[in-house]
């Protein structure tokens, strides 16, 4: 059985681009260098897990972590 | 102030014109007619030959052929520098920068930084307006005649405008940034001195703004730059404010200029996807995405500083490499149906923009400049197509995007 989701930016890598932030606006929010982070503790709510799957895979510097509880 | 004569090295000669490349795999040249006019290809065929290529050209240069080397050697700041990111017959020296984009560490992070609250998508979202006021500017002075050089009548003019608008100098003045990018970015590849001439006519132009400000501040990007600190809160020599405003100059026009105009050159020729953006208008930020990565325009270039290792080829100091992220992009190990325009591709991670510290800056402004373009073209033009009368030429070097692009808007009688 599958848990709930959680997505992590990965400072280190993030370069940006922004892309989770357009492609999933509930779970990435950007400072204000446009760099990415997780919204709050990068819980993904209920419905939103196919976001977080398309965030991870559009992120060109694969800096997003997407772990099962 | 130093005297921007003094800014100008010794010109190298220029080597003889370039012979035509009949063996891609150990004699390319991004330069050849052949690489301008169809360079997918050219791609392919290195590609399979190896993830690292070399040509005695340019005084020596490689090209990472895969995605998995184009990455190795973005991520790599170690071997690889950045302080020339043009491929050129000449080397000179160094001596009119472009923070951050020929920055290395440590220098780069700081210098980055400074550029990137203007450029954020939220800041986007101020200037789109603008953007979609300019478009339609456009598209009223050709609408009528049913038919028109996209490239010279509507592509060209949308980024220039819109980075003159966030530099605060006037949009009147497109014309002359147009002649410097074609001089610098193409024209220099061979000719050092037209290069060296158009850098000092902008910092002289740069200059004159940046004087003014000095008398009367304004709220725009040159401001901006003027007004930043580093760490150790002085202001940046005016060798850096200059050399970041020349960059935000010329890599913010030409580049977009090309996506709009290839994303258009596509749609041309291809009724389906545009009848498709049309009717299903949500999809215009993937189709969008997945324009940049099958007509991404840019590609970079590095210098390797010490020997290394790149996807099991040896890689020697004192040669250049041609970064080309746009070959990246056709890679058929990273994207299935990689030569397929697919307008709803859902894993793209495509390296349009770069990887690594060096993202390009601007990629918020390049794809809502995209995406307006492309947007408000199809409202007033949904029907349009490659005008067979003219001929679609594209530019050399290291921005790739029609520069004549003829077409007949409706639909065939």
């Amino acid at each position: 059985m599958s848990g709930k989701l959680k997505v992590h930016v990965d400072q280190d890598k993030c370069q940006g681009h922004a892309r989770c932030k357009a492609l999933a606006p509930e779970l990435f929010d950007l400072d204000e260098y446009g760099n990415a982070h997780e919204v709050g503790d990068g819980a993904v709510p209920a419905g939103l897990e196919d976001k977080a799957w398309l965030a991870r895979s559009n992120c060109p510097e694969v800096a997003i972590d997407v772990t099962e509880e | 102030m130093s005297d921007p004569a003094r800014a100008i090295p010794d010109s190298a000669p220029a080597l003889a014109d370039h012979p035509p490349v009949t063996d891609w795999v150990h004699d390319f040249d991004h330069t050849d007619p052949q690489w301008t006019e169809d360079p997918f290809p050219i791609w392919d065929t290195v590609r399979t030959a190896s993830p690292v290529i070399h040509t005695d050209r340019f005084l020596g240069c490689y090209m990472p052929t895969t995605y998995q080397a184009v990455k190795e050697i973005a991520y790599d700041t170690e071997h690889f520098s950045s302080r020339r990111v043009i491929v050129r017959d000449v080397r000179p020296e160094i001596v009119n920068t472009a923070p951050p984009i020929t920055s290395d560490p440590p220098e780069h992070k700081p210098a980055k930084q400074l550029l990137l609250p203007p450029f954020t998508p939220d800041a986007m979202k101020k200037l789109e307006p603008r953007v979609r006021a300019i478009c339609n500017e456009l598209i009223d002075e050709f609408i009528a005649d049913g038919k028109c050089d996209a490239a010279a009548r509507y592509t060209k003019h949308i980024p220039v405008r819109a980075i003159a608008h966030m530099l605060g100098i006037p949009e009147k003045d497109s014309d002359l940034f147009i002649k410097w990018i074609h001089e610098i970015l193409e024209l220099g590849i061979r000719d050092d001195a037209t290069m060296m001439r158009a850098v000092h006519e902008m910092t002289g132009y740069f200059h004159g703004h940046i004087e003014a400000r000095k008398q009367n501040p304004t709220d725009d990007l040159i401001t901006t730059m003027m007004n930043a600190r580093d760490k150790a809160g002085q202001p940046l020599s005016d060798g850096h404010v200059l050399g970041s405003l020349r960059l935000l100059l010329i890599a913010g026009i030409d580049t977009t200029w090309s996506a709009i105009g290839a994303s258009l050159w596509h749609l041309a020729k291809t009724p389906a996807d545009r009848d498709r953006l049309i009717a299903e208008p949500e999809l215009m930020p993937t189709a969008i995405e997945e324009l940049l990565r099958a007509y991404a325009p840019v590609t970079m270039a590095r210098e390797v500083m010490k020997d290394t290792v790149i996807s099991g080829c040896p890689v020697k100091s004192g040669n250049m490499v041609l970064l080309s992220f746009p070959a990246a992009n056709r890679d058929p190990a990273v994207f299935p149906d990689a030569d397929k325009v697919v307008l709803d591709r859902k894993e793209n991670r495509h390296v349009a923009f770069g990887l690594g510290i060096h993202r390009c800056v601007g990629s918020n402004l390049a794809r809502m400049e995209m995406t307006v373009a492309i947007e408000e073209w199809l409202k007033r033009i949904p029907d349009f197509r490659l005008d067979r009368a003219g001929q679609v030429k594209w530019s050399e070097g290291t921005v790739r995007g029609p520069r004549q692009l003829p077409v007949l808007f409706g639909k065939p009688a």
